[in-house]
């Protein structure tokens, strides 16, 4: 039987999975994908609880965080094409114009 | 083990392993396209708890315009010159212990809660479909928020528009 701790906790894995991409990586497109993936997970709790509680308000929920997922997507590749044109790199760590 | 336990496994293990492969692949394509049958999956499994309708719009905005979006912007800027040797970055290691950290925090709290049981289903809600109930849902107590996200939408693509434009100099 799958319960809501079953849903919770595979919410948990892909939400760290998300959270590994971010700290780990040095190519700032894998960045931005691991926080795509990061809210996915939290759609997964939000829906979980909307069909284990009975609640619609849940599912509505999901439907705004898609709304700013792709609003953040859309804002955050133009960040990195500007940023690209202006340095020529991906990586996290060459990017240092605002360092001291 | 039911059909329903069957599935709920095969879409957990397909989302978190292809999730994990897209954050270790070194080309940005190859990560992309990992994330859209985890994208999938995740779908799959929100056909599982009755939101049939967010599984067709997590599939239309996650894998058909954001991935595609994420792809463009990859064949758009020049990536060959850019290739590293190492993915990883050098805070790796503290990085794994803190997730893993997390990891076990979050389950453990996972398996000790316990939720409220089922509310009960309201009235006159019973014989709508899951469609009908969420537009319900938007175009009644959540009227103002969706007003609200085409907004946030409008600002965005004006935003978008505004930072990926050559400026007149260049």
């Amino acid at each position: 039987m799958i319960t809501l701790t079953h849903y919770l906790i595979l919410a948990a894995i892909i939400f760290l999975i998300g959270v590994l991409g971010v700290l780990m990586r040095r190519n700032i497109i894998i960045i931005l994908l691991s926080i795509e993936l990061m809210l996915n997970a939290v759609n997964i709790n939000l829906v979980a609880f909307s069909h284990y509680l009975n609640n619609i308000a849940g599912q509505v929920f999901v439907f705004f965080v898609m709304t700013i997922a792709a609003a953040e997507a859309a804002v955050g590749l133009a960040i990195i094409v500007a940023l690209f044109r202006r340095l020529e790199t991906l990586n996290v760590d060459e990017i240092n114009l605002m360092k001291g | 083990m039911g059909l329903q336990d069957v599935l709920f496994y095969y879409f957990a293990i397909v989302a978190v392993v292809t999730a994990l492969m897209a954050i270790t692949r070194h080309n940005p394509v190859h990560s992309v396209l990992f994330l859209v049958p985890c994208f999938f999956h995740i779908a799959g499994l929100f056909v599982l708890l009755g939101a049939e309708f967010l599984a067709a719009i997590q599939i239309l905005v996650y894998t058909g315009a954001i991935m595609v979006l994420y792809l463009f912007v990859i064949a758009l800027l020049n990536l060959t010159g850019v290739r590293g040797r190492r993915i990883a970055h050098r805070q790796s290691f503290l990085a794994a212990i803190v997730v893993l950290i997390l990891m076990v925090q979050l389950v453990v709290l996972g398996l000790t809660s316990t939720f409220p049981g089922p509310f009960e289903k309201l009235a006159g809600a019973s014989f709508l479909g899951n469609t009908e109930a969420v537009g319900a849902g938007i175009y009644t107590t959540f009227l103002f928020p969706f007003e609200l996200a085409s907004l946030v939408l409008l600002v965005a693509i004006f935003g978008a528009v505004v930072l990926a434009k050559k400026e007149a100099g260049e």
